[in-house]
């Protein structure tokens, strides 16, 4: 069996797929299957990925048998591999839910090529190893994004799919002129090549401009402090299903981004890049939690929610600390798979009661005690109680930056935990306690099968969370990485 | 010539910036396309403007120009050619379905609490 | 509305196979030279553009009566898959092959493997091209 190729599979996979499924536009049942079928076999390439890399460490391959800095790199170390598999492995639950959330005008139309289309440019991003060839694949998971937040076409999707698209761009030009800028200094777009490059020409003044610029690019993607305006209405128009894969996946790949960018090229002037970064972070926080406490409409506080976790891990990483990146790491695939969890749930909530404003629900734990007992789990998650998934991460990423004398930051994150606790308690208590209040007559069996997959992701978490132990070879392994660029640079050009 | 490319770059920037700021969608989209045409240049003459041969191998020729911008442009070209469609298919659906093109009129961001 | 376009629908036939023809000069000429299957894909998409214009979207419908997003859907799946052939015998994904053969009829010629990836981006532009022309086109 040859294992050159085997990081490409998770892309080349769910692309496939997407081509076969454009064949079969009219039968809905055939394209379940197949969609099903890619996504399974991505997943469980994805996994052995994970093993692959364990085993031998980072593994790369250069497109068209280039020698490694003129062909594209495609390159994947533990984060990557990590960040993959959690991407298959959540969109293969919200297909799951799909199937009973998602309207036949919309599978006949292209949802599910979309979604893998979207798959592809995502694992495509986190695993290429060549900063143009990411903008490439942010270009293809962008463009399925459109067709994604369009489709179906109601008044609403239209308009804030419009301004989605003008924000995201814009982002991309200026993702084109950062890049120009780089190759104009250091004349090559292999990221390993440009690590050691950038060291060489030693100019920290110019290369400091271009991470403040490529901080700008990402963080419109990541949705950082004064560039996250726009994603909380054009998040909120599409479906639950579409808005689950959005708010769980793409401002990831932005913080991805953000990561790979700072831990392998910026470290020339640490003390100024990294303290916007820093500085940034957690203003994103705050921003984030009023969003998420001021808001009655459950989607709103959710989004939010996604905020404050960009905020976090970003801080995390941002400290350039052992410890506090682990942590960052644990947070990152942590709040993966909550937001996956939480949206599904918050999708069945608005299914049930017709409604997604806070004030109209009410008194839900006699009729629907799993839906109630399943959201409080995932809301303790999200809120980091131990022993589920969000407490490791957030935890270490406070220690390291106590350890690292930040104690402001360590603080802020520390009460930031409470206001994001609140923030989810809140819909449990106005949605679950209190009078009932009428709900409209909803299916038993398309409840009961919605739960399917929000429970098993909830479940997921769990495990996650309490299996952390399990856990800590892999996440210590992709740190290391992070905090030490060499080992990315001599695994991509073999020195 | 550098200096002239930097001069229209920014000429191209800054109209474009005047276009996507007005009210109109049509010109938004309009300066949008602006935008990238002017980060194809910025590209090009970041890539340096030394005047070799084409980067096709031929005989007798020596000093080649660097593909790599080259391709990137072109990448970058169909890319911003796709997107430029697929934006102005939805506005004209957006304007058939809301009757307005006026940005002013599309905000829409009183109607959750 | 009916209008008198002699002049451009008798043009037009002639034309349409002059643009087509180069086209395919073009494609086949990105082997070592400026050319290949976007640049002959677009051009295909204009000669397709012109016939639109002297006639109508029914009329081309009816001569050419493919659905283009089964075209892009064929043209992604050519190129995906002559770009991941190599994967079976352990090469890089888009490792191509060539060589100079004897061929009857055309002398030496040197293939390559990528000609039949091009055809796939060849295939992509001309599909999406018309589809979005037709979906703009299409309700006016």
């Amino acid at each position: 069996m040859n294992m050159t190729n085997l990081l490409l599979f998770p892309i080349l996979i769910p692309f496939l797929f997407a081509i076969l499924l454009l064949f079969f536009k009219e039968s809905v049942l055939m394209q379940r299957i197949l969609v099903m079928t890619g996504l399974f076999f991505s997943t469980v390439s994805a996994l052995y990925l994970v093993f692959v890399v364990k085993e031998d460490g980072i593994q790369t391959v250069t497109l068209g048998s280039w020698p490694a800095p003129f062909g594209i790199t495609m390159v994947s170390d533990m984060l990557s591999a990590l960040l993959v598999t959690t991407t298959l492995i959540i969109t293969f639950f919200v297909v799951l839910y799909s199937f009973y959330a998602i309207d036949e005008g919309r599978e006949k139309n292209f949802y599910y090529p979309a979604i893998l289309f979207m798959i592809t440019g995502i694992n495509g991003a986190f695993t290429t190893g060549d900063i143009f060839n990411m903008f490439v694949f942010f270009e293809v998971f962008l463009m399925a994004s459109y067709v994604l937040s369009v489709l179906g076409g109601e008044k609403k999707q239209l308009r804030e799919s419009i301004k989605y698209m003008l924000v995201n761009v814009v982002s991309s030009a200026v993702f084109v002129i950062t890049v120009a800028y780089l190759y104009s200094i250091v004349g090559t777009l292999n990221m390993a090549d440009i690590s050691v490059r950038i060291q060489e020409v030693n100019q920290p003044g110019i290369i400091s401009v271009i991470a403040i610029l490529f901080l700008i690019v990402f963080g419109i993607k990541g949705a950082i402090f004064p560039l996250y305006f726009w994603l909380p209405s054009s998040y909120a128009a599409p479906p639950i299903p579409v808005l689950t894969l959005f708010g769980a996946l793409l401002t990831k790949v932005g913080v991805y981004a953000i990561t790979r960018t700072y831990t392998l090229f910026f470290l020339q002037d640490i003390s100024f890049t990294h303290m916007w970064l820093m500085g940034l972070s957690l203003l994103t926080v705050v921003v984030g939690i009023i969003g998420a406490l001021a808001y009655f409409d459950v989607k709103q506080i959710i989004i939010y929610n996604i905020i404050i976790a960009v905020g976090v891990i970003l801080f995390g990483v941002s400290l350039m600390d052992g410890t506090a990146m682990e942590g960052s790491i644990y947070y990152l695939i942590h709040d993966m798979l909550i937001k996956a969890a939480l949206f599904l749930l918050i999708g069945i909530l608005i299914y049930v009661t017709g409604t997604s404003n806070l004030r109209e629900m009410g008194g839900l734990m006699k009729q629907y005690p799993a839906l109630g007992w399943t959201y409080l789990i995932a809301a303790f998650g999200l809120a980091g109680i131990p022993p589920l998934s969000g407490f490791i991460g957030k935890f270490l990423i406070v220690k390291g930056a106590f350890q690292a004398g930040h104690w402001i930051g360590a603080i802020a994150i520390l009460l930031s935990s409470l206001a994001v606790l609140l923030s989810v308690i809140r819909i449990f208590i106005y949605a679950f306690w209190g009078e009932p209040k009428p709900t409209p007559e909803r299916s038993k069996t398309r409840y009961n099968r919605m739960m399917i997959p929000a429970v098993l992701l909830v479940t997921l978490t769990v495990l996650y969370g309490v299996g952390t132990e399990a856990l800590v070879p892999y996440m210590s392994d992709a740190a290391d990485v992070l905090l030490d660029p060499s080992a990315y640079v001599n695994a991509v050009l073999k020195e | 010539m550098e200096l002239l490319m930097a001069i229209i770059i920014g000429i191209l920037f800054s109209a474009a910036v005047y276009l996507i700021l007005s009210r109109t969608l049509l010109r938004v989209i309009l300066g949008t396309g602006l935008l990238s045409h002017g980060a194809h240049l910025l590209i090009l003459t970041m890539g340096g403007l030394d005047g070799g041969a084409p980067p096709v191998i031929a005989d007798g020729v020596t000093d080649f120009a660097d593909p790599l911008p080259q391709a990137l442009i072109l990448t970058a070209i169909v890319i911003s050619f796709g997107v430029t469609a697929f934006m102005l298919v939805l506005s004209y659906r957006l304007y058939a379905e809301h009757k307005t093109d006026d940005l002013n009129m599309l905000r829409g961001n009183d109607e959750h609490d | 509305m009916k209008t008198n376009d002699v002049i451009l629908q008798t043009t037009t036939k002639v034309v349409f196979f002059i643009i087509f023809l180069f086209s395919i000069h073009i494609f086949f000429a990105g082997h070592y030279t400026p050319g290949g299957g976007f640049v002959g894909g677009l051009l295909t998409t204009g000669a397709l553009l012109l016939l639109l214009l002297a006639f109508d979207l029914k009329t081309v419908r009816k001569a050419l009566p493919f659905n283009f997003l089964i075209v892009v859907a064929l043209g992604l799946l050519i190129a995906l898959l002559t770009s991941a052939w190599p994967m079976l015998f352990n090469e890089p994904f888009l490792t191509h092959a060539f060589g100079d053969y004897d061929l009857p009829f055309l002398g030496e010629s040197s293939l390559h493997t990528a000609t039949l990836f091009d055809l796939g981006v060849y295939l992509v532009v001309v599909g999406a091209g018309m589809t979005m022309i037709q979906t703009i086109g299409g309700d006016t």
